[in-house]
């Protein structure tokens, strides 16, 4: 087919709240090719969410308003009506959310829910349809799944109910997962299970995922290509390579600095980004990271725009007014990829 | 670092949760062995991490060993003192001197009260200080944990995550206390305010001349901040040795899976190492398995898991571990 499954192009989303209009996400584009692992990093309350949850349409509401673009295989999805929306929507486009306790409706076994899902969008009586939900827990690795189905939310643990929240996701066989932070609840050994899990339903399946992550080694681990947002605004995107090995962007390097790794010495003091994020009631005028950022000078109060600016480095964008050179002078701290010594925050 | 006397030992301390049923008679069925036999030292000035996975009973055992639970059995002792049986009324100058920092800040500050105040508070109850002084205190002690002093009088949800755990820090150096609890200090925090407030914890540690115990599930920023670091599983201490050691030559085969599952933020290398991913989930602390307790998701594990329970050893100088199979050794 060629062209990319999915195109977002210049997505802005507003909210209206009693303190003001909240600019959730300030024109936010990418694309996901077919088979790609797209992972979306960045802080709370940088519009992470906000912008997977209005590609699915689940923004719209008389209190948000939402401009741009977001294009399914060529069709748009902004503008379209409710009943195409749905048709898309847990059918090519299905969603998996944080919270594996929320996600269910308790009152209701797991099987059932699974099958209504199916029903809603497949013309299936209740025997093919319960066959297709015990295949689906199957596939994700719930052992003993004929049984399980009859069970309720409650009697599966945290890891089980994330696993059925990814079957019931992938029981329609859809060609997009978009996972919000599907792994963060989770304890780490729950957690590598259901990263190996996506990353087998990626590699055998070739199911297409937007990962949904603020935690850069889960992002390491599966992604193809990385989107760092800060404030509701992309700041850098690249290949996994391009984000680990070579950022460009001040925050990037900050995010990439503060993590206490495992793979590495201890340092004595953990490098940190001060301040906070600014409010999305008021972002800053010019660059929205130059407040927190140790690097800025005059040219930061104009907003930079999302371009290639490696040479020779097509696909890697950021938004930082400094060149590639003085980049890469600055980014090095003791060795290693920080914001600045630990010291001067100090 | 030379090693202090010991503040905080810990003794075979168990605490059982009864699960009862019936009306009338109130029969125990059955019971949650939360903490089940464990023994810590934490030395003065030291940190000691704590690490384990939901549900093994960390919180519990913190709250255990501040007799906010009363223990089924064992020995908590501070600074040499028995804990365990003290009255209300003498553990009331102990609990000066252990704060504890808790996981929320959003569930563990009063929405209702001033800033101010939730600091001030603790000082007042103990009769340390009122008035202007009291007011003066909590400005200085705003000020040290990073606060602006001239948001005395706000309340707890005009401040963001980061900086309402600094609030919960100030409260707990509020008393000047020696020996100070960290229950999951860090994990509702993003990344970059993670950094911040271990580097906080780190600075007032120096500052105050404070012993942590810093109980965590992020193995990362446990090692980062932890002097001593004991791994728990079901209950049960598997683990205890030098924060370094640890990482590098783990024993027990739960560390080295634990170690194995987390994720490490450059791509090379993540691709270039072996995991060990465990299968299934932990089993219920109602009914823990026979002999080992991790011997159902351990991939070594032979028939004397399943009936033996192993002891905590030595297996070199100040690492013990309690398995079997010993890696590493």
């Amino acid at each position: 087919m060629g062209g990319p499954l999915l195109e977002i192009d210049d997505l802005k989303v507003d909210f209206a709240t009693d303190e003001g209009t909240v600019h959730a996400v300030g024109g936010v584009s990418f694309s996901l090719e077919a088979g790609e692992v797209l992972s979306i990093v960045g802080e709370s309350g940088c519009g992470k969410s906000v912008t997977a949850m209005t590609i699915l349409g689940l923004t719209r509401g008389t209190n948000s308003r939402i401009s741009g673009s977001v294009r399914y295989q060529g069709k748009e999805l902004t503008t379209a009506s409710n009943d195409e929306l749905e048709a898309i929507r847990g059918d090519r486009i299905a969603m998996v959310f944080q919270d594996p306790m929320s996600s269910f409706n308790p009152v209701h076994k797991i099987g059932d829910q699974i099958i209504e899902a199916i029903q809603a969008h497949r013309d299936l009586d209740n025997k093919a349809a319960k066959k297709k939900a015990i295949e689906s827990l199957e596939s994700v690795g719930i052992p003993d799944a004929e049984r399980r189905a009859d069970h309720y939310p409650f009697e599966f643990s945290g890891g089980m109910r994330q696993r059925a929240m990814i079957a019931m996701a992938l029981a329609l066989e859809p060609a997009v997962l978009i996972a919000d932070e599907p792994s963060t609840a989770l304890d780490v050994t729950i957690q590598a299970q259901i990263i190996k899990l996506l990353q087998d339903l990626n590699q055998e399946q070739g199911l297409s995922v937007i990962l949904i992550t603020h935690d850069l080694g889960v992002v390491a681990e599966i992604a193809d290509r990385v989107l760092v947002m800060y404030a509701g605004q992309v700041v850098e995107q690249g290949s996994l390579d391009e984000i680990f090995y070579d950022p460009q962007h001040p925050y990037t390097w900050g995010l990439l600095g503060s993590i206490a790794r495992l793979d590495q010495e201890r340092p004595d003091r953990l490098p940190q980004i001060g301040g906070q994020p600014p409010s999305l009631l008021a972002p800053p005028a010019g660059c929205r990271f130059a407040p927190r950022c140790p690097h800025v000078f005059e040219k930061c109060s104009e907003l930079p725009d999302l371009k290639e600016r490696v040479p020779k480095a097509k696909g890697h964008a950021d938004r930082c007014w400094l060149s590639p050179d003085e980049k890469k002078k600055l980014r090095e701290v003791d060795g290693r990829i920080g914001l600045e010594s630990p010291e001067a925050v100090a | 670092m030379a090693k202090g006397d010991p503040i905080l030992e810990v003794d075979h301390l168990v605490k059982h949760f009864r699960i009862k049923s019936g009306i009338v008679f109130d029969r125990e069925v059955a019971s949650v062995k939360a903490v089940d036999d464990v023994s810590l030292t934490l030395h003065e000035g030291e940190t000691l991490g704590l690490v384990g996975e939901s549900g093994c009973g960390k919180s519990t055992l913190c709250r255990t060993i501040i007799q906010l639970l009363d223990p089924t059995a064992g020995s908590v002792k501070y600074k040499g003192k028995e804990l365990v049986g003290l009255s209300r009324k003498n553990m009331r100058p102990v609990r000066r001197e252990i704060q504890m920092i808790f996981q929320d800040p959003y569930a563990s500050l009063n929405p209702r009260k001033r800033v101010g105040q939730i600091i001030g508070d603790p000082i007042a109850l103990h009769g340390l200080a009122s008035g202007t002084q009291l007011r003066r205190e909590v400005q200085q002690l705003m000020e040290r944990v990073g606060l602006q002093p001239e948001h005395f009088n706000r309340y707890p949800h005009e401040f963001s995550g980061g900086q309402r755990q600094r609030i919960g820090i100030a409260r707990a150096l509020a008393l000047r206390p020696t020996l100070i609890i960290a229950d999951e200090p860090v994990s509702a925090l993003d990344v970059s305010i993670q950094a911040q407030i271990i580097n906080l914890l780190e600075d007032v540690q120096e500052e105050f001349g404070l012993s942590y115990l810093f109980v965590a599930h992020d193995l990362g920023v446990v090692r980062h901040v932890s002097d001593r670091i004991a791994v728990m599983y079901l209950g049960k201490i598997v683990e205890d040795s030098g924060a370094d050691e640890l990482y590098d030559k783990p024993i027990h085969p739960y560390t080295n899976a634990l170690l194995s599952a987390v994720p490490i933020p450059d791509p090379r290398q993540n691709s270039a190492r072996e995991r060990l991913v465990l299968e299934g989930d932990v089993p219920s602390p109602i009914d823990p398995p026979p002999g080992c307790r991790f011997h159902t998701r351990c991939p070594w594990s032979t028939e004397v898991c399943t009936s033996d329970e192993p002891a905590l050893l030595d297996h070199r100088p100040e690492h013990l571990a309690a398995c079997h199979h010993p890696r590493n050794v």
